[in-house]
């Protein structure tokens, strides 16, 4: 069955405190030239095949549902290669 | 007798605090299930604060989408006073009945203290009983309390007086221009951060000048929409 990976990170312009926790935990532990940022990624899987009516409602869903456009945006939306899933 | 209703959601834990404010002010507390579309013939709304579906995905964002959350989307739009207390709040705002968003804490962690709050907007059914600039002490608890909104939203808010309540004296959690509370146009919405149904009896508020615990500037919002509900 196909994968459609959606990904949200919080707007740039934002603090991100869980991003700042991990790159202080970083630096902490000898590597601290890192900016880390925090988000989150979706996998929704489907039977059948992936068409591009259902790829456009998943934008739906990842903008109104997986994120809030207030305080994130949605980076990607995308089909997972069955091929790369194997890799993971 | 003014019947406000409380709704618990999966993972809710304020809402019995709330059913003693509401009583202790003086109404009878009605318990709303967040799975049904019923909300009982009550006169107004508590969301109550807690951790709803354990701030999965975003805090309050699953609890937003809840069946009953038709019925109060519906109400707060026909002008039913709603008060989001912490969790509350959250849920109000990504059900985008008040603008704006809550992030995690800018320090990174939970906090609980004694806020002391400024009162800003006193004509909303909820904080008319208040005086104009009135500071309050209100138990401040939470991990994602961080208020932000872009900058026309905040123009938005602070232009029209929608700033209910802001911190004095400490910023705890990072919030753009110090917002504890918000409401909506219609003045009938008020959300906040802080938990006023634990600051309603003797004994068990939070700490003031006078005495240990003897805070209960909270019991004024439930006696408040009592009575602009009463007055109708």
């Amino acid at each position: 069955m196909p994968t459609i990976v959606v990904e949200v990170m919080p707007k740039a312009e934002l603090l991100d405190p869980q991003g700042k926790a991990i790159a202080g935990a970083l630096a902490r532990t000898g590597r601290g030239e890192f900016q880390v940022r925090q988000g989150k990624r979706f996998e929704l899987t489907v039977p059948g095949v992936v068409t591009q009516e259902l790829l456009d409602e998943v934008r739906e869903i990842a903008e109104h549902v997986l994120s809030n456009g207030v305080i994130e945006d949605v980076v990607g939306v995308r089909v997972l290669e069955p091929a790369a899933r194997q890799e993971v | 007798m003014t019947k406000i209703g409380v709704v618990t959601f999966p993972g809710s834990l304020d809402e019995r605090d709330a059913h003693r404010a509401i009583r202790l002010a003086g109404a009878e507390p009605v318990a709303l299930w967040h799975g049904d579309h019923d909300l009982q013939g009550v006169d107004a709304l508590v969301l109550p604060g807690g951790f709803s579906y354990g701030d999965y995905l975003r805090a309050g964002a699953i609890a937003s989408i809840s069946p009953i959350m038709t019925e109060v989307v519906a109400a707060a739009n026909a002008g039913m006073p709603v008060l989001g207390i912490c969790n509350g709040f959250q849920v109000l705002v990504e059900a985008h009945l008040l603008p704006g968003g809550l992030i995690r804490n800018d320090h990174g962690t939970f906090i609980r203290r004694d806020q002391v709050l400024k009162v800003e907007c006193t004509d909303t059914a909820w904080t008319h009983q208040f005086e104009q600039g009135q500071d309050i002490v209100i138990p401040l608890k939470n991990g994602e309390g961080g208020y932000i909104a872009d900058a026309e939203t905040l123009a938005e808010l602070e232009g029209e007086g929608r700033v209910v309540f802001r911190y004095r004296h400490v910023n705890p959690n990072g919030s753009l221009n110090d917002i504890a509370g918000i409401t909506n146009a219609g003045r009938n919405v008020v959300g906040l951060m802080p938990h006023p149904e634990h600051a309603v009896e003797p004994g068990f508020g939070p700490d003031t000048s006078v005495a240990m615990r003897s805070g209960t500037d909270g019991l004024k919002l439930f006696t408040a929409a009592i009575e602009a509900l009463q007055a109708v």
